[in-house]
């Protein structure tokens, strides 16, 4: 090769890479939009609620002046709610998602309920709220409780739910299948002790998922007729007297995290607005902390799963 | 390897048996013998039928929608034809077991992947499992590396252990027939011997078929071969008389080299 051709292979080697850097440098801004917007948001309740962020405040019911009033009845609720909405939505959605994976025959049925629940995980919220309030409120009679909440929100991620338990399964290799199935098992041994088992990262990961969408949900809550001004707690599930287990909770009225920010966030004192970022950060804080269980659980599953 | 008398009792054998993928019609008119307590050879260019036929013997293709048996398949010495709808696959799958191309081990503990067999017909008791277990690891010969580990994740082990693993898994149970398909595919070398020694070895006890791709292992290790090509059984004998005096003049370019 002379130096003439080097030469203008050089040349297009340059112009091809002006491109790459072109692509780096909008990839990046694209990038920095995102994480800036959510970094300012942060830094802004941050600033705002910092001050308010002190043990009383998770331990005060909500009150008229903004300096005494807590969220107390607020994480208890949401807390709760959470409780009712994992189990409710984590056995209904991981049969949901095994059967259709590993029983459903293949046909036009299956794939219409397929495509349906595809489409349930983008049906706006406030429409579970509505179905939620003549279904569970009124026609089951549990009236505006936690186990109505929780219900409703179980219902809001069960597609979130199946989802990921199909995905999971589908990344079992056939090969792990076969073998089981090779030595005699049934479909439902084979569902039992070995696909459940090693889905289980990824459905996990799912249910978490669901789960810091769902804490954060407002407008179903409130079609149902949660309460925005709570001053008392729901009923202890343990006692000192038998039986020792109350359900009563499920049947007490209750408030969640979103719902006393956005109680607070009406009102025209500077001082509740800064009680609202404080929830808000408190409320960004229990997401995270979800992701970050997800994260920490998928990892140390996986590792005692490989193929 | 020997030359065995043809009226050996047979373990198994196919009559007038074909397979369908859909309207694929990929195994056409199989007869083919599988004698006792003998290696069977199952030869042919990719493609050619032999996996599909290897799979039909403990009811794998009814894992997948739109394939269909045709004919039977004859199990000894009850006659059963394990083709018969009557007939439930897992029985089949509990009769005859199967070694897979890739080594397959559950991701659990070794003594947990051998032991499955055994749980899913229902044994609990811990004296009998460790007895089995201890047994069906000897008889892969995989023990003396495995005996203080047993509880390690079986996945830890070397593509060799785990094929060999896979063996005492089916081990565990008795099998009537071992099916192998394409056991070293995966393998180096020596991995790939070691489990030619245990086929080898595991003729006293068991009737084995085994399908390979490599017709060096398939002179080595099997007694009969049945050389197949495009879904047919073209031949089928005694496999020193199917290497060295082929009757076929498609076996012996196969054989030879010419083709395939």
């Amino acid at each position: 090769m002379n130096q003439k051709e080097l030469a203008a292979i050089r040349g297009t080697i340059r112009s091809n890479r002006r491109l790459d850097i072109i692509f780096a440098v909008a990839g990046f801004v694209a990038l920095l939009i995102g994480v800036m917007a959510f970094v300012t948001l942060f830094a802004q309740m941050a600033y705002n609620g910092w001050e308010r962020l002190n043990p009383d405040f998770f331990m005060n019911f909500p009150s008229r002046r903004a300096a005494n009033a807590g969220i107390l009845s607020a994480w208890v609720g949401s807390l709760l709610v959470m409780l009712v909405t994992a189990v409710s939505a984590v056995p209904l959605g991981v049969a949901a998602g095994v059967y259709l994976e590993e029983y459903a025959p293949k046909n036009l049925i299956t794939d219409i309920i397929e495509i349906n629940v595809s489409n349930l995980a983008g049906v706006p919220s406030i429409v579970y709220g509505l179905l939620a309030l003549g279904v569970f409120v009124y026609a089951f009679g549990f009236g505006q409780s936690i186990l109505s909440a929780g219900l409703t929100l179980g219902l809001l991620i069960l597609p979130v739910v199946i989802v990921a338990t199909r995905e999971a399964l589908r990344s079992i290799p056939i090969h792990i299948r076969e073998g089981a199935y090779g030595v005699g098992a049934t479909r439902w041994q084979v569902v039992r002790d070995h696909l459940v088992p090693y889905s289980t990262p990824g459905i996990m990961t799912g249910v978490i998922i669901g789960m810091s969408r769902a804490i954060g949900e407002t407008a179903p809550i409130i079609t149902i007729g949660a309460l925005t001004f709570i001053a008392f707690l729901p009923p202890m599930p343990i006692s000192t007297t038998a039986p020792f287990v109350s359900f009563d909770w499920l049947w007490s009225g209750f408030t969640v995290m979103p719902i006393q920010m956005f109680n607070w966030t009406s009102r025209p004192e500077e001082a509740f607005q800064q009680n609202a970022a404080a929830a808000g950060l408190i409320l960004v804080f229990m997401t995270l902390m979800m992701n970050g269980v997800a994260i920490w659980l998928r990892y140390r599953l996986r590792k005692s799963i490989s193929w | 390897m020997t030359t065995t008398n043809q009226t050996l009792p047979t373990k198994a054998e196919t009559r007038d048996f074909n397979f369908y993928y859909g309207a694929f019609h990929a195994l056409k008119s199989i007869n083919l013998p599988v004698v006792e307590k003998r290696v069977t050879a199952l030869i042919g260019p990719s493609g050619c039928g032999k996996s599909t036929l290897l799979r039909s013997f403990n009811r794998m293709h009814d894992l997948y929608p739109g394939n269909r048996y045709q004919g039977s398949i004859v199990l000894h010495p009850d006659n059963t034809n394990i083709l018969d709808p009557k007939v439930d696959p897992i029985e089949v799958r509990m009769r005859i077991g199967m070694v897979f191309q890739k080594p397959n081990p559950f991701p659990k503990s070794i003594y947990e992947n051998v032991a499955y067999g055994l749980k899913v017909r229902g044994e609990s008791r811990r004296s009998v499992l460790d007895d089995k277990v201890e047994n069906a690891l000897r008889g892969a010969s995989l023990w003396n590396e495995v005996k203080d580990r047993l509880h390690a994740p079986a996945t830890a082990l070397s593509g060799g252990q785990q094929q060999r693993l896979c063996i005492a898994r089916c081990l565990a149970t008795d099998p009537e027939l071992l099916l192998f398909d394409e056991p070293t595919s995966a393998l180096d070398p020596i991995a790939t011997a070691n489990i030619e020694e245990l086929v080898t070895e595991l003729r006293e006890r068991v009737t084995i078929l085994i399908v390979t791709h490599n017709m060096q292992q398939a002179a080595r290790v099997s007694d009969y071969t049945a050389y197949m090509y495009l879904g047919e059984l073209i031949e089928y004998g005694v496999t020193d008389d199917v290497f060295m005096r082929p009757k076929k003049k498609a076996t012996e370019d196969y054989i030879t080299g010419r083709f395939g």
